[in-house]
């Protein structure tokens, strides 16, 4: 996929406010299990080792050493990738990337099940259906996104819409007018594993620290020169008031 | 990675079956330029062009129970330009089509003269054929071999190593299998086949070696920083977000216990080459069809265990998402 695309829709995940409650997970799930394409099954749902199908993951690590740690909540599902390696490997032409929006998408009517498209994403991004037989990943709620019916501000991907802290943000990233192009710029948003190449349309925003740095003069007050606390006296009655010089 | 059976059986038999039309070519040749006078078995060329479509077939075989969907396998010819595996698709009936054409002229004993050469040497359809085919074996190896060369972050795989070797391990095999046809058939090649197979199989020991040694020293590109995007020194996964089981986890770790792969390592290194090796010096010293029959099944079984090792000695970089349950 070298052609350059138009549009690249994406999504850009802040991990500064991602609390990890997974209502994306259980919204993207209940979204696309009960879709278009069929469900996302689950083996064994209610017997010893139990397995299923999700197009979104929500992760949990820790940075640093006790007790300076921190704890990032990390959502992770398929990034939509400009140059996306899972592509040109299909032998069938199923998995296929849209010119006009850049999503990533699998032609399950023509998936013939080889699996061989999950290897080649460094991501894991990809999850294969045992019942369909047929490789299945996110579709950026394709699905809803250009539902006319739905009004315009529901028109984003479950997961965006479900964020209860708004840590996810839909649009496109070619375009740099757009909110996610302009929050990637402006707050240091990345992309993952960029020793790959793939060029993710997903990015994320680093935790930050909100930092105050206070100097020692700033806790003595510039204006009281003699270090005389107490009431200042009492202006006169028409006298304009000013701040710092009176206590009335 | 998770070693799937069907892959496993399917690169061996199409590797035997490979070598083993390499060996009759080969040996056509040897014959051809008068290095051995005496005439070749009847139907020689013929039955060992079978010997190597049946396990050809056996492979092909064997890959439609790696895909969920295999009425729908006639697709992966379509993508050709961009897809090693869809190559391979392709290139597999090819292989098939021409030893079938090469067996075929050989049990007719169809062989018009296509062109003399000045040492009044002939070049006759069926050796042409062979070349041709050869040509076609080549390139079937070169597609195998690339399906998994060309995972560049299966850094394991990602050399010319992996195509190398699965040529030069097939090629052995194939030679192996054709000491034993020849020692059947009472064929005067035999000597030639087993110098093959013993110059192909140190070949072949000294590429797995190799390409041991350098998956014993990669430098992984990818690492938790990279993957999560957090610069510290010391990032590790609390949860991977679930407890049950999923793809993730089944189809991108192996089975077996972490002790398994040096065991597996060091049992087909001797059980592929150097016991193959020995027997088939042995076998040669005393003529034995038992002990070349011996080497190429004691080899095939070495190969199965190569092959499940190369999968699972492969590290995804997905894996670094999936540590750890809570």
């Amino acid at each position: 996929m070298t052609d350059t695309i138009a549009k690249q829709l994406a999504l850009v995940i802040d991990l500064n406010v991602c609390v990890g409650c997974h209502a994306c997970v259980t919204s993207c799930k209940e979204w696309n299990t009960s879709g278009w394409a069929g469900t996302l099954p689950d083996g064994n749902p209610y017997d010893a080792d139990p397995t299923g199908v999700f197009f979104n993951r929500v992760q949990t690590y820790e940075a640093g050493t006790f007790p300076n740690t921190e704890t990032i909540h990390f959502p992770k599902s398929c990034l939509h990738c400009e140059d996306p390696p899972c592509v040109p490997v299909c032998p069938t032409g199923a998995s296929y990337k849209r010119a006009e929006d850049g999503i990533v998408l699998v032609d399950y009517d023509k998936c013939i099940g080889c699996k061989y498209c999950s290897w080649a994403c460094p991501y894991g991004a990809r999850e294969f259906d045992e019942e369909a037989g047929v490789m299945k990943k996110c579709t950026l709620c394709v699905d809803r996104i250009y539902d006319m019916s739905l009004e315009p501000e529901r028109r984003k991907p479950a997961c965006v819409l479900a964020c209860p802290t708004g840590a996810r943000l839909f649009g496109d990233v070619i375009d740099p007018d757009s909110d996610i192009s302009v929050a990637i710029r402006e707050e240091g948003g990345y992309q993952l594993m960029p020793e790959w190449g793939t060029k993710p349309g997903n990015h994320y925003l680093p935790r930050r620290k909100t930092r105050q740095v206070i100097h020692a003069d700033e806790l003595v007050r510039a204006d009281n020169p003699l270090k005389k606390e107490g009431r200042l006296p009492r202006a006169d009655e028409g006298a304009p008031s000013l701040d710092d010089v009176t206590s009335w | 990675m998770r070693p799937a059976f069907s892959v496993i059986f399917l690169t061996t038999l199409i590797g035997v079956g490979q070598g083993l039309f390499l060996a009759l070519v080969a040996g056509q040749f040897y014959w051809v330029i008068g290095a051995t006078k005496v005439a070749e078995a009847e139907n020689f060329y013929a039955f060992g062009s079978l010997l190597a479509l049946v396990f050809l077939a056996a492979g092909l075989f064997a890959s439609f129970f790696h895909l969920a969907h295999p009425e729908r396998a006639w697709r992966a010819a379509s993508q050709w330009r961009t897809s090693w595996l869809s190559r391979e698709v392709i290139a597999l009936p090819a292989v098939m089509a021409i030893i079938t054409l090469y067996g075929g002229l050989h049990w007719l004993e169809y062989r018009p003269v296509l062109m003399t050469f000045g040492n009044m040497k002939d070049l006759d359809l069926t050796m042409a054929t062979g070349y041709l085919g050869a040509a076609l074996v080549m390139a079937l190896f070169i597609c195998t071999g690339m399906i998994y060369a060309c995972m560049k972050f299966i850094q394991q795989w990602a050399s010319p190593l992996t195509v190398l070797n699965f040529s030069l391990m097939g090629s052995a095999s194939g030679f192996a299998l054709a000491t034993a046809y020849a020692g059947f058939m009472e064929s005067p090649l035999i000597d030639f086949f087993a110098g093959g197979a013993i110059l192909l199989a140190i070949a072949a020991l000294l590429g797995r070696l190799t390409s041991l040694w350098r998956n014993k020293s990669i430098k992984f590109l990818s690492s938790l920083q990279s993957a999560v995007g957090m610069h510290h020194r010391n990032v590790r996964q609390l949860t991977r977000g679930f407890t049950a089981s999923s793809f993730n986890l089944k189809e991108f770790f192996h089975p077996g216990s972490p002790t398994l792969v040096p065991t597996l390592t060091r049992a087909y290194v001797l059980l592929a080459f150097v016991l193959p090796l020995m027997l088939m010096i042995f076998g040669w010293n005393q003529g034995s069809m038992i002990l070349f029959s011996l080497t190429f099944l004691i080899q095939y079984a070495g190969l199965l265990i190569e092959r499940w090792v190369f999968f699972a000695e492969a590290s995804h970089p997905q894996n670094l998402y999936y540590q750890k349950v809570a």
